[in-house]
């Protein structure tokens, strides 16, 4: 049976992670290396490293980085930031990254989805969206969830996954950060319209949110935190043995 | 040394890394006199069946690989690599491989309940068959990576393990000194090391 992931995302900045965290045996908080092999040995099912510095001596730097993390840690990783074209996806693809992921990219340029698939098939493309209601209907964000895009979330989506995304981050703007837990109505929206793996993203604030998660959509496929992890809230170990208690696969 | 045969499909970067990781040479190589002196082949791959074996073929590799594999060289195909070595594949139309495994590659679609995601895409537990000289480290439901969307069909004879996901999938096959694994050993952490480092030991 497959099993639900559990999903660290890290912030990287110019080869450097953003609010690195302090764990018991990092010697260097901000390595990317060194938190991607910490999290990959305590049970993470996968990364997703996101590039966000904004000029390209940075980008140079991301690569090396993202380089060497292929190197030394043997799980699938996932690259997002920056993805504006296919040469972008080959960049990264080319230091070890098994997944690229499109956000503001694909918004611009609708077309990349289907172009990046053509080239390196539907498994490698992910679509990542930042949604949010307005006016009680799911919108677009662009810009980091600073723009409204006016686009209908759900018909992106769709229009996505017809396009050739293999997987959807569904990053609701409306529950990230405060904790509360997923956003259940979002997701299962999406869930309804797509065969393609969902992965769930802001909100989670303790583990209960991911048991509640997958009892309640068992078609989300995984789960996706940043800051609870990093702040060492929940651990990734302990959250997967309170899954398995709970009778959600995960892999041990 | 270890070869793994570079034919134009897909980044290696990974696949050389997990063997440096467990110690051992490795180098992806288009060279068919690299192939010849290894002591060992892996042949990777990913995409469509019918790309990839049109590449293998025209590059005259498949023909190096099917010889030194005929002579007792230990073999591992991986994921697309798995499915170039059988018979014959219906992705897209009909197409040959290098018949090594006896049986022929089939969507998933054809055996999994309808309300199952298509491709295969996660951690799922390997259930054995037999025993195999590549999973002398593992032990039975250990997890491993899998991103596929067509299946080793009719190859009963060859399967050594299989994962379930609504029908019992072809995770992995043998046929002497000629392995395959549908899973990515080299994504599949600790557990897909110890497969490769069992591979160097045969």
């Amino acid at each position: 049976m497959i099993t639900k992931r559990i999903i660290p995302c890290l912030d990287v900045k110019n080869g450097r992670v953003v609010k690195g965290v302090n764990f018991e045996g990092l010697s260097d908080v901000s390595s990317p290396v060194e938190l991607g092999k910490y999290y990959s040995d305590n049970g993470a099912d996968e990364l997703v490293f996101y590039d966000i510095t904004a000029s390209s001596e940075g980008r140079a730097l991301f690569t090396d980085i993202l380089r060497e993390v292929a190197s030394k840690i043997f799980i699938p990783l996932t690259v997002g930031g920056g993805i504006n074209t296919v040469e972008d996806f080959d960049r990264v693809l080319k230091c070890g990254a098994d997944k690229v992921s499109v956000n503001s990219g694909a918004i611009k340029n609708p077309s990349l989805i289907y172009q990046a698939a053509k080239r390196y098939g539907n498994q490698c493309v992910v679509l990542s969206v930042d949604a949010k209601r307005v006016d009680g209907k799911f919108k677009v964000f662009a810009k980091g969830g600073r723009e409204n895009t006016g686009m209908d979330a759900l018909e992106w989506i769709k229009r996505g996954v017809d396009n050739g995304a293999g997987e959807i981050v569904l990053n609701s703007i409306d529950t990230d950060g405060v904790k509360g837990g997923f956003d259940l109505e979002m997701l299962s929206k999406v869930c309804d319209i797509v065969s393609v793996p969902v992965i769930a993203s802001g909100g989670a604030g303790k583990k209960e949110d991911f048991i509640t998660l997958f009892k309640t959509l068992s078609k989300v496929d995984a789960g996706l935190a940043a800051s609870i992890f990093h702040f060492g809230e929940v651990e990734i170990k302990d959250l997967k043995n309170t899954l398995n208690l709970s009778g959600i696969p995960v892999r041990i | 040394m270890v070869a793994i045969v570079d034919y134009g499909v897909g980044n290696l970067y990974s696949l050389v890394s997990s063997f440096k990781a467990i110690g051992v040479d490795a180098v992806a190589t288009g060279e068919k006199f690299v192939i010849e002196k290894a002591d060992r082949i892996i042949l990777p791959g990913v995409g469509a069946f019918g790309d990839a074996a049109e590449k293998l073929f025209s590059s005259g590799l498949s023909e190096t690989v099917i010889k030194e594999a005929k002579k007792g060289k230990p073999l591992m195909g991986i994921c697309l690599g798995m499915q170039l070595l059988f018979d014959k594949s219906y992705e897209y139309g009909e197409h040959n491989g290098l018949s090594l495994i006896s049986g022929e590659i089939r969507p998933i679609s054809d055996v999994i309940p309808k309300d199952y995601k298509v491709p295969h895409i996660g951690w799922n537990a390997l259930k054995f068959k037999g025993k195999s000289p590549i999973f002398k480290y593992l032990k039975d439901g250990d997890f491993v990576y899998f991103v596929h969307s067509f299946y080793g069909a009719n190859c009963e004879n060859s399967v050594i393990a299989t994962a379930e996901y609504g029908a019992n999938l072809t995770a992995a096959v043998q046929n002497n000194n000629v392995y395959g694994c549908q899973f990515h050993p080299e994504k599949s952490g600790e557990v897909g090391l110890n497969i490769l480092r069992a591979f160097c030991e045969i």
